[in-house]
């Protein structure tokens, strides 16, 4: 483990994943420590299977990862100790409660059992799951499903949360809560990295976007900065998002 | 062909169901279709082999005496129960998968025109499984006591067809009385016990009575016969038709067609009804008891506690193993008798309990190890990728030697050498088994694995061979032959041929 705190909380060099055709190609990113960044992209420009890789749910042909300064392709179980992966998709134990699934995920992450209680009754209050915290999750809607997937991130008290289009299919309410959550774990000193299509949550949410396209990196900062690269000219960073894209399909 | 008619809706699920069967006999390969009739035929020829033995010596009988027509009529019963017992899976089934209903109901057609296909499709299903299954015994019998024998075909298409209107009137009698959201798993547990139930009882009174587990020996039993009603009684007419009574076979399949024709009509309007009904039950979560507090324990064991936690929860798995272990009642009881009575049944029983063992640990592999609800979670969770799999499997073969460790020592009791033979069978029957589901596993949600069907066929018949093979060899070294070495290389070599088989990365 290094001894000094580094300030990336993940920096990614020359990336390469490869399936039938380059999926990341030669990707460089850099999320700094207690940042909410978003990453921003066409179907298929490679944002999941960057985000997979971090996670370790997946293994690049070459390149480097680094968590807070930890390889995660050398060291992956001391990566995956500080990250929390949440994907579109909620997987949860149908037959578990929201209790169960918390007591599970603490139970994989080590953690300490009244600290990791603590903070599952915290999550599910503030996620308004209390009244079925002890019913199975088979009968949960997809927004409520999606509440227990996230608190199962947030109850290892990870220090990186990476999160692959948590919004999907939410309702305003459920959006909302989730945003909030996820603000809060920022403002606390957390660092998140979310994938969206919805540009106004990245617009309204994020320190810095990143837009990727065909595997690389096309532009990254913040608004602003996006802005600039784009020309200049573009009044939301939906015209910004489709310039810098349009652009890189020209080039 | 006029959209929306019966006629077009029979073509469609025609389609459909062929599809579904080439998929499943060639694994989705269609280019495996030869390799899947080769096996086809020597399965069948194998088949003959076994019917040959089985009923050879009964093609010449041709007086209908009491005893005759009783284990004639007993054995129709089991299949009729067996038959009873798969259309109610399949009723089920069609009530609740939802597939396509969606898009039919929503549709301008009459979905009772479907439902009329979708419920003589049943019939048929069940037919043609249970006169593939009982052909090889009827050619048998045709070929060595004459056309006859032939007379069988029809009574098995009169008994399927009888065995879909029982079905679908007991799933609609649930329906009605305990609703759409309990009928599910209790038509599922009743579908089980009428399969095994009647098969158990057989034996469980030959064993009380004979002291064997032969079903055949307590129906041709004197106690049965002189009980048994006079011999001009029609609940003898299934089995004069069996042994070549063509008017007999006349009425009964009259009768069955008869019924099915009416309960079509009855419950086609219906079924539409109970479909949405079945459709539209949201899944309330079960409260569980709440937890005192968390309890964080390793890891490991954590991943195992939660594995076992997953298998007790699924109410189907329960029941398939339920049943199983309902098979071993006969066993366990002959075990008891031969223990009072000081005699050596515990040497029958180690090839049933290493062949029960094998199957069990094949259904529990199979959803532990393939099943997985949250593969991104455990994959991202701070522990080596082979914690997981080592937690599966500990899981599996824990619950096995939970389920067989009373058996063993009742065994050893009796028989120290036999016990400590089963245990080893039992231990490697249920490696085994675990050992072809890791090979074969594709990765998938635990609700998707309702029915085994989609499992991979080598690993299906690798799991059946390896457990007979076991048994054999175990059956074989208790009873102290040297035979028992070439079964296991037999089972050794069909477990090397499952590895080699096993997809790759």
């Amino acid at each position: 483990m290094p001894t000094e705190i580094p300030s990336e909380a993940l920096e990614i060099r020359d990336l390469v994943k490869t399936f039938d055709r380059p999926a990341v190609d030669h990707l460089n990113l850099t999320v700094r420590r207690g940042e909410f960044y978003a990453l921003l992209g066409p179907n298929g420009a490679g944002k999941t299977t960057t985000l997979r890789m971090v996670a370790g749910l997946l293994r690049p042909n070459s390149g480097s990862i680094e968590i807070f300064g930890v390889d995660a392709l050398t060291d992956p179980v001391a990566a995956k100790r500080v990250v929390a992966w949440v994907s579109d998709e909620p997987m949860i134990y149908d037959k578990l409660t929201p209790f169960e699934y918390l007591e599970f995920v603490a139970g994989l992450w080590g953690n300490d059992a009244q600290e990791a209680q603590m903070r599952a009754h915290a999550l599910i209050g503030w996620l308004q799951l209390t009244e079925h915290a002890h019913e199975r999750c088979e009968g949960f809607s997809k927004g409520m499903r999606q509440k227990v997937a996230l608190a199962g991130a947030l109850v290892h008290d990870p220090q990186l949360i990476i999160l692959d289009e948590p919004l999907t299919g939410l309702d305003a309410g459920s959006a909302r809560q989730v945003k909030t959550v996820l603000r809060d774990r920022v403002a606390a000193g957390g660092t998140v990295i979310m994938t969206t299509h919805i540009l106004e949550v990245a617009e309204r949410m994020a320190d810095r976007i990143g837009v990727i396209a065909h595997g690389r990196l096309i532009g990254e900062g913040t608004l602003d900065e996006l802005h600039r690269q784009a020309g200049g000219g573009h009044a939301s960073l939906e015209d910004t998002f489709l310039a810098l894209v349009a652009e890189q399909a020209a080039a | 062909m006029q959209a929306g008619t019966i006629g077009w809706f029979a073509r469609h699920e025609s389609r459909l169901a062929w599809r579904d069967w080439l998929s499943m006999m060639t694994a989705g390969k269609r280019e495996r279709w030869r390799l899947a009739a080769v096996a086809l035929v020597l399965f069948a020829a194998f088949m003959h082999l076994v019917a040959y033995g089985m009923v050879a010596r009964y093609a010449d009988t041709a007086t209908l005496d009491r005893t005759t027509l009783v284990t004639v009529t007993g054995c129709l019963m089991l299949m009729f129960l067996l038959m009873v017992s798969q259309a109610m899976e399949s009723v089920t089934r069609a009530f609740y998968s939802r597939s396509d209903l969606d898009l039919i109901l929503s549709s301008p057609v009459a979905a009772r025109r479907l439902f009329v296909v979708r419920i003589a499709t049943i019939a048929v299903t069940i037919v043609a499984m249970a006169g593939l299954l009982a052909s090889p015994f009827i050619n048998v019998l045709a070929v060595l006591g004459g056309p006859r024998w032939l007379s069988a075909y029809g009574v098995v298409g009169g008994m399927g067809a009888l065995a879909a209107v029982l079905a679908l009137a007991l799933t609609v009698a649930m329906f009605r009385l305990l609703g759409p959201k309990r009928t599910r798993l209790i038509a599922q547990v009743i579908a089980a016990v009428i399969g095994a139930g009647f098969i158990i009882g057989l034996q469980v009174a030959a064993i009380q009575s004979y002291g064997t587990l032969s079903r055949i020996a307590i129906l041709q039993s004197d106690a049965i016969v002189s009980h048994a009603p006079d011999i001009g009684n029609l609940i003898y007419l299934p089995a004069r038709a069996v042994l070549g009574d063509l008017h007999a076979l006349a009425l009964v399949l009259a009768a069955s067609l008869t019924a099915l024709v009416i309960s079509i009509i009855a419950f086609s309007s219906r079924f539409g009804d109970h479909a949405a009904a079945a459709a539209g039950v949201t899944t309330t979560g079960a409260r569980q008891k709440r937890n005192a507090g968390f309890r964080v324990f390793s890891a490991r064991r954590t991943l195992r506690h939660k594995e076992w936690r997953l298998l007790l929860r699924d109410p189907w798995l329960v029941s398939q193993s339920l049943i199983q272990l309902l098979y071993l009642l006969p066993p366990a009881l002959m075990l008891w008798k031969s223990f009072a009575s000081g005699t050596g049944a515990s040497l029958l029983l180690v090839p049933v309990f290493v062949m029960g063992a094998g199957q069990l640990a094949g259904g529990l592999a199979w959803l532990a190890i393939s099943g997985e609800d949250a593969p991104d979670l455990v994959a991202t969770a701070p522990v080596p990728p082979d914690w997981v799999l080592r937690a599966k499997i500990e899981a599996v073969l824990g619950a096995i030697a939970f389920v067989f460790a009373p058996f063993i020592a009742a065994m050893a009791l009796i028989s120290p050498t036999d016990a400590l033979i089963a245990a080893i069978g039992i231990a490697a029957a249920g490696v085994a088994a675990t050992a072809i589901q890791l090979w074969f596993r594709a990765q998938a949600k635990r609700s998707h694995f309702r029915r085994r069907q989609i499992s991979s066929r080598v690993a299906t018949f690798a799991e059946a061979f390896v457990s007979i093979g076991l048994a054999a060899t175990a059956g074989l070294a208790a009873g102290g032959t040297w035979f028992a070495l070439a079964t296991g290389a037999i089972t050794l070599a069909i477990l090397g041929g499952a590895r080699l088989l096993a997809p790759r990365g």
